[in-house]
Order: C-alpha cells, then structure tokens, then sequence
C-alpha cells in the first residue's frame, strides 16, 4: 500500500541548532494515508530535507504532482547537491502552508522558482555532514568529499555513510544562506539525466492515492446538485423522496456565493451517504426550485457574435510601434482575418474530490490541490475559522490543468464535514465537472496587415477580445490583465516597424479560469495562423516567411512592449525574448520534420512557433484531409528550448503530452452554453483526443544552460496553427474558428 | 447479499443490484485502484475484468459480476510484474497516472486475446480509454513491447 506522507505543523526541536524539525502526520488509523515512517528525524538543516540515522534522506516537494513529474525532479535537485545515494531518498509532500514560499503549482514555474532552494539547501546539508566528518577525523573540511550518501577522506579512502553523521551533523550550526559550495554543472550526478518517477510503481499497481482515493473511518459520500447557471439560487428544495434512498443519509444546503465567487463554492444541495454510488442516486431524487441568476440566459452563439463585433472595432490599445493606420493606408496588399477559439474544459481525468474533517481543533482536509496554500485560506474564508486551525493534505493530482488550482471543492467538503459531524468526501461527477468548471475563455480576434511591394510585412494590427479571469474575482472586470495580453499579445515578437495591439471590452457569464497555457492558447492560434496568412499573400514558402517576420537573431527591445508586459513574471535581463531561440527551434523543427518534401494529395504541412511560459516551442504538423473533410494529424514534430533541463524523460512527456492535448483543443473540443447551461456534460459529447487521433510525436530538446523556462504548458501555443497551416497546405481553406469544421473541408 | 470473487478472493457484499461494481469496489471494498473518470463507459478508467474479458465497472451492475471472477488493478501482478506493468515502467508511460490502471487492465485483456497486435489491432482496442495527458503513444510503445517479451 503506497502511502502519502504529509507533514504535520508541529515542531519538534531536537538539538539546540536545529530551527525546524519535520515529522509525517500521524494519521496511521486513516488508511491508506499514513505515515511513511516514524523515525524522527535526526538532522534537518532546513524545511525541505531531512537525514534520519537510519540514512534515509526524506526530501520534501512543496509542489503538486499532476503528472508533470516535479516530485521526482525537485528531489533529483536537492539530491545531487547533497550527494544522497537516490535508492536512500524518500519524497514527502509539504502541507499547504507559507512557510515553503509559493506553492501554486501553475504558470509552468516550479522548477524556476524552486531549483536554486532546493541546490542550495541539498549543498547545505551536505556541507554540514562534511564538517561533521571532518571533526570526527580532525581534519579539514578541504581533505573530504563526498560520494552517494557518505563522506570520504580523500587518500587515506576512510568513509563514513551519512547514517553515521546524522547525530554530529545536527549539533553543528547551519551555514548562513549564500555560504556554501555549490556543484559545478560538470558534477552533477542526477540534473539532466533521464530518472523514472518515483511514484511510478504505485501507479502501475494501482496503489497511488490520489484525491479520490481518501477513506478515512466513518467517512461520508456527497454528491452535490449545483446551480444550473452561473449565479443562479436555490428558492426552495424538497429531499424527501431523496431521503428513501437505500444509503442516504443527509440532505444538506451549501450556501452559495453570488458572482464573481472566486475560489469560494457555487452552492447548491448535497446528498450525503454511505458510499458514492447512493449518494448519486439520491441526488436525482431531489426536487429543487432555483431561482435564476444574472446569466440565466448565457447563449455563447449570440456571445461569440458579439465579441465577433467587438473585435471589428477600435479597441484599448496595449501596444503601439510606429504608426499602424498609415501603414495600412499606404501598403501595396494588405490582409485580414478574423479568429474564434470557443470555451474549452479542463477535463482532467480525475474529476474535482475532496476528503475533510473538521471538529473542535480545525478542520483537515486531503485534497488533489495544484494550491494548498489557497485552499487553506478558502477553507478558513468559508468555515470562518483562522487559517492555522486548517490543514491540507495534499495527494497526487490525477490531472489538474488548472482546474484543481481553484479550491471550491475543497471548502464544499470542509463546510460539509462541519455540517455533518464526520469526516466528508465530496466527488464531483464527470457531469459536474463539464458544466460546472472554470472554464476557459472564449475568444474573438480581428487581424490586419499591410505588406509592401516586395511582401514584407509592414504593418500588425492584432485585436483581441475575451472574458478575463479577474471577472471571476472582481465585479466589473471587462478587459485582459497586463499578463493576459503578455500571453502571445504584446509580445508578438516580429520584426515589423508599425504594430498596434488594441483589447476589447468583454463581460463574462461563467466562471473564467487558467486551463493549461491560458490566453496563449487563442493568441498563439491568431498569431501563428495569421504568419501564414501573410505568406501566403507574399507568395512565400511559410517557413522562410516566418523567420523573414522574426528578423535577425537579438534580444527584442522591451521598450517596444509597453510597460505592461511581465514576462511571466521573470526578468527580461535574466529572461530576454530571444529571436536567436526563436529563429533556432523553428529551423529544428523543420529540418526535422522534413519540411518541402513531397506528400500525397490533401496532405500538407504548416509550422508555428510561439514562446511561452519563458520557453521556445516550434510545432510542424503534417496533416491530411480526408474527402469528407475528417482532419488527421500522422505526424507532429516539436522543438523546444525551455533552458536548462532537470529530467530530460518528463519534459519530453510534457511536450508529448502538449501535442495530444494541443490537438484536441483544435481538432474537437467544444464547450458550448444555452439558456445559461453546458451543452455538454460527458465524454461522450465533450470530445477530448483519444489513441486513435493521436499523431506519431516527436520531440527535440535544445541542449541549455540558460535558465529553466517553463515545462508544462508551452508545447500547447503553437500546436493549433500548426495543423490549421497544414490544412490549408493540404486543401487551400483557411480555418479560423476551433475546433475545426470538417463540413468546411469537404473535397469539391 | 451478494458473493463476489475478486482477485481470487471471495467477498460477501450487501449492496443494491444495480450499484455498479465500481462503486462496490472502490467504495464496499476499499479496492481505489480502479478508477472513476466518466460513469458511462466513455473513458475507460474504471477497467477491470470479468470472466477474462475487460469491462467497464462503472456501468457493471453488480448482480451481473455475481459468481464471476473479477480481477482489477490489486491483482493482475504481484508487485507490478505483470508483464505489460513491466512495460509501462520500462517506456515510463505515466504523467499524472489516474488512468493507467484502466488502460493496463485495457492492455493486458487485449494481450491474452491477440498476443501479437498490430498497431491497428492495438489503436482498436484502446481507444475506449482516455488519457487526458496524453500519454498514448508510449501506452502504444509499452504494449509492443510487452509482446514482445512474452513471445
């Protein structure tokens, strides 16, 4: 039985030098989360490593495991730089709590924030064990080294394991931030080299747990019936019919939250069991009478018209280069087009679950969380209590994409538990989490562009017009945040002397949320897209257009940005927009992919290349076009320069991975609203790609040593423009709304 | 009351009919390597066999499992040396891994009926399972290879 091991708030000093001390919850009675071991731990340098004289290394992940496999490339980090033997390392998963910094495991970004701590607090505790050795054979720290878990005297070949200097270690003080030797690059043992993950065993037998997983004694089952459309009430609700069904329990209200509501639940009716089966079946008994809200009569074909409109005209200019009118007025050709990218879901394959239990000492909670700090807080927020009387366990994520970032279901099972006295699971059907996600934008989009005699593109116009995230947040809310518009936006990095960004004003009618790459998805859709389109005006192959647009290779000059643009939140001295990159993964991705070889009738290829995330993605799709206008995609080839690498296996599954899922969204997935509700509410009409639509991928790592840019999310951008250049190589018809329309592509 | 035979081991269940046998599984028996995804058959994660052949328990009632070997996740190998388990770690097939027990149990139904699948033999039978971080060309891959092994 595998086993989640978590770490308690208590701190238990052992040693007068040590300032934090780290011990698995004891929550053994709780199967199948219990404590790993009991061995307290004997030195503990810092929060994120722990030795125990047993000489098991227990490194702690502050970050959620969802698949992109940060638990084994940030204990990868910490122990190269401690030198541990990896058959000794074991990988705890902190809490949600202040104390490890940043915890939100989105924005592709945890490598980047965490990989100097967690070098610096392996190289720190390996320092520590040095000097204690050191002292224990009265030499100096210089004449020792280190080897997998031990220290050894260097020509005398003495050694003692790491086991041995656990109790000398703790007694020594802890060297000051900043003080201690770091490896060279040339010596790390595990960085950048391929190494399986380390919860790979109990996945394939089945015995990871993850959120869904969580059984604790006495536990309860809720199924929880939620508003219709997004802010609607309940007026009234009979549970009696509900009541007779075998295994139902309770029947309890959850107050809602009027829009925006934030991370805070949508409300509605629970039925609580004793297992989920009959909790399901007692929710279809209930008889609710809601009262409709403010977005009742959400029609996402009228709403997509009018953001259609919208983009037609004069927008919120968030970038502005030479002078974009006048160059179109004056340009030999000058182009449009207009895009739509519809409402997607997240969709991960487990659906949102949640395990709590609350009574008198707080509330506890284990939850498939990309942010247990914000869950601690929502939960604190609802219940009313103060945030150190909640704890958050966190299990594996079966999938997050962003959705499990937002912890509403996390404060439905805690507001539950109270309600009902005893510990609480919450399960969301396949059926609430379609129709009741945070669901990404809907997005319109009108591009212009002049081109001079010789087709060079002189002027970019770019509108784009879409529900932002802070809708879901903050009343009034109608235009894209500064990063929402640095997401393949502002940061359009061509070579053109005349470019204008303008946004559009759009109100939202469902809860906006980040699905993985978030607003890179529709932009990079447009931008990459309407690359081709200038091409093929120009007359041009797409490919030698594309790095014509990028120009030479430098550093794009930030001044041309505006001031809004955050760069992910990175610096653009240690984060520059490189053309350079740029320029280098497109010629990969196309040499590769054997771009301008021939290929049979209504087969083509298209290129795009989009950054995001820090990181620098180019995508050739090799598509073909059946004659009843059935898109397939045999092939897609990627190369992507993300900086540095930790665990090379896990970042080409990720852009593996971003290919499929950059094909789905392209190719079938489709939220639509009506009368304020999800048209669709299962697989069987939310059409995500399956093995049979799946493209032979192939994936090339730039070899870095810049810094590491983001892993997750970039192979996404490009993937859409890719396949819709490739059909129009293939068939000579433009795509410009997702997901593709085959009707549209039918052979003459 | 119901008896159950699963992985060998018989279980006594007092439940509903009709409760899928997921439910009884994950729920009644404490059995959470079998997976809920979807509750209609439409993604495979809840895979398990019955009478050899793969199921989807989500939308097995549990009266038609009665009497009938069950075999899930817990059981096809021990301590993951089944051989498609075997190659599922060899090729590191799993991101987030919350469907992997579905499409193993999918992958192992599918080995002992065709021992040696074409890539279309293995694209047919693998299709009903969804893998939402798209690891499907290593799920390709890792079958080959499992094949491989076992000829």
């Amino acid at each position: 039985m595998s086993t989640i091991q978590n770490l308690s708030r208590r701190n238990v000093l052992k040693g007068a030098a040590l300032s934090q001390f780290l011990l698995g919850a004891r929550i053994a009675d709780w199967s199948p989360i219990s404590q790993a071991d009991a061995n307290p731990a004997d030195f503990a340098p810092n929060l994120f490593v722990s030795i125990a004289s047993t000489g098991q290394v227990t490194i702690v992940v502050s970050r959620s495991e969802m698949g992109t496999g940060i638990r084994t490339s940030l204990a990868m980090v910490l122990a190269d730089e401690l030198d541990a033997g990896w058959q000794d390392v074991h990988v705890a998963q902190a809490q949600g709590d202040v104390k490890y910094g940043d915890q939100n495991t989105d924005g592709s970004k945890s490598v980047r924030l965490l990989l100097n701590t967690m070098r610096e607090a392996g190289a720190t505790a390996r320092q520590m064990l040095l000097n204690a050795a050191a002292r224990r054979w009265s030499v100096a720290p210089s004449a020792c080294h280190t080897e997998a878990s031990a220290v050894v005297l260097g020509a005398a070949g003495r050694r003692l394991r790491y086991a041995e200097l656990v109790d000398d270690a703790a007694r020594l003080p802890v060297p000051p931030a900043g003080s201690v030797q770091m490896k060279e690059r040339a010596a790390w043992r595990y960085i950048g080299k391929p190494m399986p993950i380390v919860d790979l065993d109990d996945i394939v037998q089945g015995s990871a747990v993850f959120g869904i997983d969580v059984m604790l004694p006495g536990m309860k089952y809720a199924s929880i019936e939620r508003p219709p459309s997004y802010g609607d009430r309940v007026k009234s609700f009979d549970a009696s019919e509900a009541m007779k069904v075998p295994g139902v329990e309770q029947v309890v209200e959850i107050p809602g939250t009027p829009p925006p509501s934030g991370f805070r639940p949508l409300g509605g009716i629970a039925v609580i069991a004793n297992n989920t089966w009959a909790a399901l079946q007692g929710r279809q008994q209930l008889q609710i009478v809601w009262e409709p809200g403010p977005n009742a009569n959400y029609d996402t074909t009228a709403y997509g018209a009018a953001l259609e409109e919208t983009a037609r005209q004069p927008g919120k200019v968030v970038r502005d280069n030479g002078d974009v009118s006048q160059a179109l007025r004056t340009a030999t050709k000058r182009v449009s087009a207009d895009y739509f990218v519809p409402h997607l879901a997240h969709a991960m394959m487990e659906p949102e679950s949640c395990t709590a239990v609350s009574g008198a000492g707080g509330c506890t909670v284990w939850a498939a969380t990309q942010n247990p700090q914000q869950a601690r807080a929502t939960v604190a927020e609802v219940l009313g209590i103060d945030q150190s009387d909640v704890t958050v366990n966190v299990t594996l994520l079966g999938g997050g994409f962003g959705r499990k970032s937002k912890p509403d279901y996390v404060a439905e099972a805690a507001f539950l538990a109270r309600a009902v006295g005893a510990p609480v699971k919450v399960t969301w059907s396949r059926e609430d989490d379609l129709t009741h996600g945070y669901y990404h934008a809907i997005a319109a989009q009108h591009l212009e562009g002049g081109l001079d005699a010789d087709g060079k593109p002189v002027a970019w116009l770019h509108r784009t017009v879409f529900p932002s995230i802070g809708s879901t947040f903050k009343a009034d809310t109608v235009y894209g945040s500064a990063g929402e518009l640095g997401q393949g936006v502002v940061d359009v990095p061509f070579d053109i002397p005349n470019i204008r960004c303008e946004n559009g004003r759009a109100d939202a009618h469902v809860r906006i949320g980040w699905y993985r790459s978030v607003y890179n998805i529709p932009h990079a859709f447009a931008v990459g897209s309407f690359a081709d389109e200038l091409a093929a005006a120009a007359g041009k192959d797409p490919l030698q257009y594309l790095l014509a647009m990028l120009g030479d290779s430098r550093k794009l000059d930030p001044r041309l940005l505006g001031s809004g643009y955050s760069n992910y939140g990175a610096s653009l001295d240690e984060y520059p927009i490189d053309i350079g990159r740029m320029r280098n993964v497109v010629l990969l991705a196309a040499a590769r992919s054997g771009w301008g070889s021939p290929l049979p009738p209504r087969h083509g290829r298209g290129i795009a290349m989009h950054r995001s995330f820090l990181t620098y993605v180019a995508a050739v799709a090799q598509v073909a076009v059946a004659a009843d206008g059935t898109v397939s995609v045999p092939r897609i080839d990627l190369a992507a320069d993300c900086g540095m690498v930790v665990n090379p296996d896990r970042v080409m599954a990720q852009f593996e991975g971003a290919a499929v899922m950059g094909l789905g969204n392209t190719l079938f997935s489709n939220l639509t609203f009506k009368a304020g509700r999800a048209e669709q509410s299962n697989f069987a009409d939310y059409h995500v790609p399956r093995i049979d639509t799946t493209p032979e991928t192939h994936v090339y790592l730039v070899r870095s040593d810049a810094p590491p840019g983001g892993v997750g999310e970039p192979g996404v951008p490009p993937v859409a423009a890719a396949i819709c250049n490739g059909i129009f190589n293939a068939v000579g018809q433009r795509v410009r709304a997702l997901p593709v329309d085959p009707v549209q592509l039918k052979a003459a | 009351m119901t008896d159950l035979m699963i992985n060998g081991t018989r279980h006594t269940v007092d439940a509903d009919p009709v409760m899928p046998l997921l439910w009884v599984l994950r729920d009644l028996l404490g059995l959470r390597g079998t997976k809920f995804g979807c509750g209609i058959g439409a993604c495979g994660a809840c895979t398990v066999h019955l009478d050899g052949e793969a199921v989807r328990s989500c939308v097995t009632p549990l009266e038609y499992a009665a009497g009938k070997p069950v075999l899930t996740i817990e059981g096809l190998g021990m301590h993951g040396e089944h051989p498609v388990q075997r190659a599922w770690k060899a090729a590191n097939v799993p991101q987030c891994g919350y469907c992997q027990p579905g499409q193993i149990m999918q992958a192992a139904a599918l080995l002992k009926q065709t021992p040696k699948p074409t890539d279309q033999q293995i694209v047919d039978a693998m299709s009903g399972n969804i893998c939402r971080c798209g690891t499907y060309q290593r799920i390709k891959a890792a079958i080959h290879a499992a094949a491989a092994e076992a000829a």
